[in-house]
């Protein structure tokens, strides 16, 4: 085996299971290589804290540039989170962040009740304290802007025992309380964001969450060795508000899906199922695969395997995974890394999106030296461990749960019949009529909002710009009148698509700039990119605009789009260093659109 | 464990936090003459030197040494 260059023994001891003391003493040196990444996205965070936030902020920036986010900071000055929160300072305004975090913890609840009050008095001050965090964030609701706030963790000194616990007037208690308070505040809020410390400092160990030295020397409310778990924490909320987290797991079978080689021992010889302790831990493996995937994750398979054998394992009585939940399946005898590539082109996902499971360190190390942007954690090979390395490193953490996520198999199911019809059509022009589309393509209105900006942020391929957007940001525009802000949904005879494209044009002089323009992949080649032109032309002629002008700026991803402008009939116009200008009189424009039933209601 | 031993592992620490691999200290090197050598720092290098040779430093106790060589005092006191 190579020995590992330095990129990547940073990158494993970023990733579960952390290394803690490497982080901590060469945090300098990481940064520095870190920094090094030509493909980092810039980033802007806020850090109010209720207690000393330094080292926290230098250990999110690692693994943030680890994950390719550039971070800068705007840190509070010490304990000033309610100040900054209510009454702004310039400088926070001027930074005009795309994330605030509010670094609150046990320390910052300004008052427990005494063992005299009566029932309605602990309810008075648990009001005032959940009050005091609404009005924090009602008020930081100005920046338009994502807000992650720290639930609270339990104190770790309770000189009432176990009664803390059920007491009314109990810390313990007052904690649980206030934290289901804060819950429901995140149900209501779609920019307010929970980081869970309640569950990570349990998941640490309160000992070991505390440093009471440290919080008498420099008001650290954890312990250094905890920076880096919270650090990681945020990392991985942060990375899912701009839709950075993974969507298809991949899955090996032998050892992995279930124990033994079902080639060698036969369908009634693996271990799966409850009957003995092996059997039993593949089989939670497996139920927990089964949750992700009932949330929207992609399962596939990869295998070294006779295809037969493989799908005869799903079949077992006491298999949880069945065949019809996996999108893609591949078993045969090609190298693996070929076949990773084969199913990230057969659900047409971007490789970044991907993890790889496999027992095998061989079949681990091959895929990972092919294929670099591919997730492949060193699982080891009892199954018992997998679940925490694909759990711990948050790969598929949700900020929500959209019904598109939970669709999202449902609709990559569609596209297979869809491809499966193609091949029986003359050609392509017959094939789309028969398909029967019809789209709904309107100004953005607020129930698709979440959708809107949740497409901004994950969608690279067909994105002419690639264009960010934070929930205020996408509202603003759907209440300026300075805009024409389209959004697309596409049906057709096998199913819904959902809300699948977005235009943002900028109406400027008689012209119409389009800031953005994207569609999901799983509608390219169905004609809907010119039912959207032909609407935002439509509304642009009733606004009296007459040019539009369309930019496109490469990234690593969006290849694909690089002459759509062309195609449009627009006309080079300049080049510059973000990218190309192309221009389009309207006059003479004529609908492009063929296939696509446009509804209006 | 000698006096030289748990110098050089304090040098190594040093070399780590500061991310300079061929920093030079001496008993008389104090925070004055590193630059980076502030509060913030100065806990990350006492936190790393409590685990690197599980001691640990009572509150008070660093307040009053002055340099290196007084911290490295102290802990030979700790490690014997």
């Amino acid at each position: 085996m190579a020995k590992p260059d330095k990129e990547e023994l940073i990158n494993t001891s970023l990733t579960y299971p952390l290394n803690k003391d490497f982080i901590l003493r060469k945090k300098k040196y990481i940064k520095k290589i870190l920094l090094k990444n030509k493909y980092l996205v810039e980033k802007k965070i806020a850090i109010l804290g209720g207690s000393t936030t330094s080292e926290i902020k230098n250990i999110l920036e690692l693994f943030l540039l680890n994950s390719g986010i550039k971070p800068s900071f705007y840190e509070s000055e010490f304990n000033k989170y309610y100040e900054d929160a209510l009454f702004g300072n310039d400088e926070l305004n001027t930074f005009n962040p795309d994330i605030i975090y509010v670094h609150t913890t046990n320390v910052n609840i300004s008052s427990y009740s005494n063992m005299q009050e009566s029932e309605d008095e602990v309810n008075k001050l648990l009001k005032n304290e959940v009050n005091k965090y609404k009005s924090i964030w009602e008020s930081l609701s100005k920046h338009n802007c994502a807000i992650i706030q720290n639930n609270f963790d339990y104190p770790i000194d309770r000189s009432l025992g176990n009664l803390d616990s059920y007491d009314i007037h109990g810390r313990t208690h007052l904690i649980n309380r206030l934290n289901l308070e804060f819950a429901k505040s995140a149900r209501e809020i779609t920019n307010l964001h929970i980081n869970d410390i309640n569950y990570l400092s349990s998941y640490v160990g309160l000992k070991n969450w505390l440093d009471k030295s440290l919080w008498y020397q420099a008001k650290y409310a954890l312990s250094f060795d905890a920076i880096p778990d919270l650090a990681f924490d945020l990392s991985k909320i942060i990375n899912s508000i701009f839709g950075r987290t993974k969507k298809c797991l991949i899955l090996d079978l032998d050892n992995t899906c279930w124990g033994g080689v079902i080639g060698d021992d036969g369908l009634d010889a693996i271990h799966i199922g409850t009957e003995t302790a092996l059997a039993e831990s593949y089989t939670s493996f497996q139920k927990y695969t089964k949750e992700l995937k009932d949330r929207g994750i992609t399962l596939a398979v990869c295998s070294k395997n006779d295809l037969q054998n493989a799908k005869e394992g799903f079949e077992h009585p006491d298999s949880i995974l069945k065949l019809n939940d996996f999108t893609s399946f591949k078993a045969n005898w090609e190298p693996k890394h070929q076949n990773i590539l084969d199913i990230a082109k057969e659900i047409n996902i971007g490789i970044d999106s991907l993890v790889f499971i496999d027992d095998n360190p061989v079949e681990r190390d091959l895929v990972t030296s092919q294929i670099s942007s591919i997730s492949v954690p060193d699982v080891g090979s009892d199954v018992i461990d997998f679940i925490d390395y694909i759990d711990r490193n948050g790969y598929f953490e949700p900020i929500t749960l959209s019904s598109d996520d939970i669709n999202r198999n449902q609709y990559y199911e569609d596209n297979k019949k869809r491809t499966n019809e193609r091949a029986v059509f003359k050609s392509y022009n017959e094939f789309l009529s028969s398909l029967e589309m019809t789209a709904e393509i309107k100004p953005f209105s607020s129930i698709y909002l979440d959708r809107i900006v949740q497409l901004t942020n994950k969608t690279n391929q067909f994105n002419l710009t690639t264009k960010r957007y934070t929930a205020g940001e996408i509202d603003n525009i759907a209440n300026s009148d300075k805009y024409i802000k389209l959004y697309g949904k596409l049906s057709d005879k096998y199913g819904d698509n959902g809300l699948i494209a977005v235009s943002i044009g900028r109406l400027k002089n008689q012209q119409c700039h389009i800031d953005l323009w994207l569609m999901s992949c799983r509608v390219l080649k169905r004609d809907m990119e010119f039912a959207m032109l032909d609407e935002l032309i439509a509304q642009c002629r009733e606004k009296g605009v007459s040019e539009l002008v369309g930019y496109y700026y490469k990234s690593a991803k969006n290849n694909m789009v690089s002459d759509l402008y062309e195609k449009f009939g627009f006309t080079l116009d300049s080049k510059n260093s973000k990218g190309i200008i192309w221009k389009l009189n309207i006059e003479n424009y004529k609908s492009k659109n063929k296939f696509i039933e446009v509804v209006y209601d | 464990m000698t006096r030289e031993d748990i110098f050089n592992g304090v040098q190594d620490i040093f070399r780590d936090i500061f991310d300079e691999d061929d920093l030079i200290v001496n008993d008389r090197t104090s925070s004055d003459e590193i630059e980076d050598w502030d509060s913030l720092n100065h806990i990350n290098l006492v936190s790393a030197i409590e685990k690197e040779f599980h001691i640990r430093f009572a509150l008070g106790e660093l307040q009053t040494l002055k340099d290196i060589g007084a911290m490295i005092d102290l802990m030979e006191e700790k490690l014997t």
